[in-house]
């Protein structure tokens, strides 16, 4: 309710100066209680009230200004000579030292000071206190603890739309930094708004990336050069190989020409050794593995095609998806795992590309995810594909040595220890981290440790063998270290582990030795009985002989069954 | 008198012993058999180290104090024995 109280005044009377006059009051407006408003309330009864007797505070923060300090330490040149002494003259010092030395205390001091001396220089004498004794007797310490990892840091992509993390690579010096190369594996699932970056990320810190790498495409793979730490090859979605320094910013030094480089994406590239350090080559899902400089990116220097057939036919050939190169072992033989679950391998230096390709690995279901050999056994390697990971010895073909069991889930990346000869390290699709020890347990993991929800899409183990890396399919690559005992050289390892290699490739040999036995006597057995007809001449038929051939056997089947019938129908009736 | 020097003579001749010092409370060597310059540098930084060292004991045990200081770097053992007004510093070599 507005108590309004209206005047007028006239025009000219406005700033005029105020004349004041006295009145007595008057009642303006004069509102009387309303019993009737009464009843919109309701009487409380009791009510509380808080009351405090005290002196009443308020609260300020002050912040002071930052007093930094700083610990140094000072050379103590010449000092602590008494006014009247000058350090420089000689005979000055020499006079001071002098009166010094006639000091009563002085000498009292000195000898007490001497004797205790004496006693310490004639101790050193005599013993060496701080000999080692009993150095040959090394106490091993067998720490009975529980395999275990843990988590140390998580690194998220910073994008919005988040992309796979598909292949993770370790600085070659310390190990401080780690390269991640985002990309979205899945069909035409790239949408505009997706950022095409890839991270270096400084392992202390994970909350922003070290540095940003912009490529033209989404990168599918990169690796660091083990010889100039600062240069990274990576290769892209689109085909194309492109090279940083990181000492020269974000873009590419120098991509590859679109007419001459792959025509899917590149799914692993990897750092050759060379005199120069610029050589790498590159294997991708269109059947071709390429050779190049990076100082000349127009145009790879080789070219191979996975043609099964060794006729270089771009068709026929398989696609790769992982490389394998071992330059400790020999470094012009190279593997190479297919999307048809061939391994694949090839010798450089061969004079024509046919014979470039040397063997084949068959035994896989699926694309081979990962292809590696072992560190300490370079003739056996593991592969990581469909839903096992298979250990194979190269001079095998015919199956692999060693397997684990189907899992629930694909497996999607595995890598050896660089420091144990038995351990491996695999990842699945459900997001679990498998360790493996085949001298420890060959059934199962050793530790098997639930990383992330999503699924986890690459892994690399740092060369100290004590962290490692995944990187899952929402760009989170999580940095686990895992427990000593994981990582340290047991005893008798490298023996325990050749003479387990040695058995199963045995075994395999012996197995492949027996499946060639009777295969020959099955061949000669159908030779002789089927001479007559000229289909199995070698044991291959074609398709259209194998069908007819079929269907009259069919057919005498049928025709022999009806006519058991019929007998059987003819007995009965007989009966009746 | 000529026993002080007598005891530091016999202290220098022993097996190992590389040098002897004498300094006193402000830091200025007395006697030395090092060059001037070794000298000052042991006799300043070995100061500031005894008197850490002492202040440390005391504060452990205040009836406690500091006898004897002995630093065995890789090289030389280096021996402090500390006195309220003076410091002797010998070097040795302990034998192997």
């Amino acid at each position: 309710m507005e108590i309004v109280h209206v005047y007028t005044k006239k025009r000219n009377e406005f700033g005029r100066q105020c004349n004041f006059s006295d009145r007595p009051a008057e009642l303006h407006v004069d509102i009387l209680p309303d019993p009737s408003l009464a009843s919109n309330f309701i009487e409380r009864d009791p009510c509380d009230i808080p009351i405090q007797c005290t002196q009443e505070m308020s609260e300020h923060e002050v912040n002071t200004e930052r007093f930094e300090s700083d610990t140094r330490g000072i050379n103590h040149v010449e000092g602590g000579w008494p006014k009247d002494v000058n350090p420089q003259e000689m005979e000055q010092t020499i006079r001071f030292r002098k009166k010094v030395e006639k000091d009563e205390h002085y000498f009292s001091t000195i000898m007490q000071l001497g004797s205790n001396m004496e006693h310490c220089i004639k101790q050193n004498n005599a013993i060496n206190i701080y000999q080692e004794y009993f150095e040959e007797e090394e106490v091993v310490e067998e720490s009975e603890e529980q395999p275990s990892a843990k988590t140390i840091n998580v690194f998220r992509d910073p994008n919005e739309i988040k992309r796979t993390a598909t292949c993770l690579s370790w600085h070659p010096d310390g190990s401080c930094k780690l390269a991640v190369a985002y990309s979205s594996l899945g069909f035409q699932n790239i949408s505009p708004d997706m950022s095409y970056d890839s991270y270096i990320w400084d392992i202390e810190n994970p909350n922003k990336p070290e540095m940003t790498l912009k490529p033209v495409s989404l990168l599918v793979c990169l690796e660091y050069n083990p010889k100039d730490s600062h240069i990274l090859v990576g290769g892209s979605y689109n085909g194309q190989i492109a090279y940083w320094d990181t000492r020269k910013g974000s873009q590419p030094v120098e991509m590859s020409t679109i007419e001459h480089s792959h025509r899917d994406p590149v799914y692993k590239v990897i750092w050759l050794q060379s005199k120069t350090g610029t050589d790498t080559f590159s294997a991708s899902t269109d059947g071709q593995v390429l050779w190049w400089d990076i100082r000349k990116m127009s145009e790879p220097t080789e070219r191979l095609v996975l043609d099964p057939n060794k006729k270089g036919n771009l068709d026929n050939a398989l696609g790769a998806i992982s490389l394998e190169l071992d330059y400790h072992f020999v470094p012009t033989k190279f593997m190479v795992g297919t999307e048809q679950g061939l391994v694949v391998s090839c010798n450089r230096k061969a004079k024509t590309p046919a014979e470039k390709i040397v063997c084949t690995y068959s035994g896989h279901h699926g694309p081979i995810y990962a292809l590696q050999r072992n560190p300490f056994f370079p003739k056996n390697f593991l592969t990581v594909a469909d839903w096992t990971a298979r250990i194979w010895s190269e001079d095998i073909k015919e199956s692999s040595i060693m397997w684990t069991k189907y899992h629930m889930a694909y497996l999607s990346d595995g890598c050896w220890s660089p420091v144990r000869p038995s351990v491996f390290f695999t990842v699945k699709m459900d997001g679990t981290l498998d360790v493996w020890d085949f001298l420890f347990k060959q059934n199962d993991p050793t530790l098997s440790l639930k990383v992330c929800d999503e699924a986890l899409y690459s892994l690399r183990v740092q060369d100290n063998g004590r962290f490692l890396a995944c990187g899952s399919q929402l760009g989170t690559a999580t940095l686990l270290e895992i427990s000593p005992g994981l990582c340290t050289l047991q005893r008798n390892e490298k023996a325990l582990a050749t003479a387990m290699f040695e058995r199963e490739t045995k075994r395999e040999k012996i197995l492949e030795a027996r499946h060639r036995e009777m295969r020959l006597k099955e061949r000669s057995r159908s030779e002789q009985s089927k001479d007559e007809d000229t289909k199995e001449g070698d044991g291959e038929e074609s398709v259209e002989e194998l069908a007819t051939r079929t269907e009259a056997e069919f057919y005498e089947i049928v025709e022999a069954e009806l006519k058991k019938r019929a007998k059987e129908q003819e007995k009965k009736v007989r009966r009746d | 008198m000529a026993e002080v020097e007598e005891t530091l003579k016999r202290i220098q001749t022993h097996k190992g012993v590389i040098g002897t010092i004498v300094v006193n409370a402000e830091g200025i060597p007395i006697r030395t058999t090092l060059d001037n310059s070794t000298t000052v540098q042991y006799a300043g930084l070995l100061h500031q180290l005894t008197m850490k060292a002492r202040s440390t004991v005391r504060d452990l045990d205040p009836q406690n104090d500091l006898t004897f200081l002995r630093i065995r770097p890789k090289k030389h053992e280096i021996m402090v024995a500390p006195d309220k007004e003076y410091l002797l510093i010998v070097i040795q070599n302990p034998s192997e």
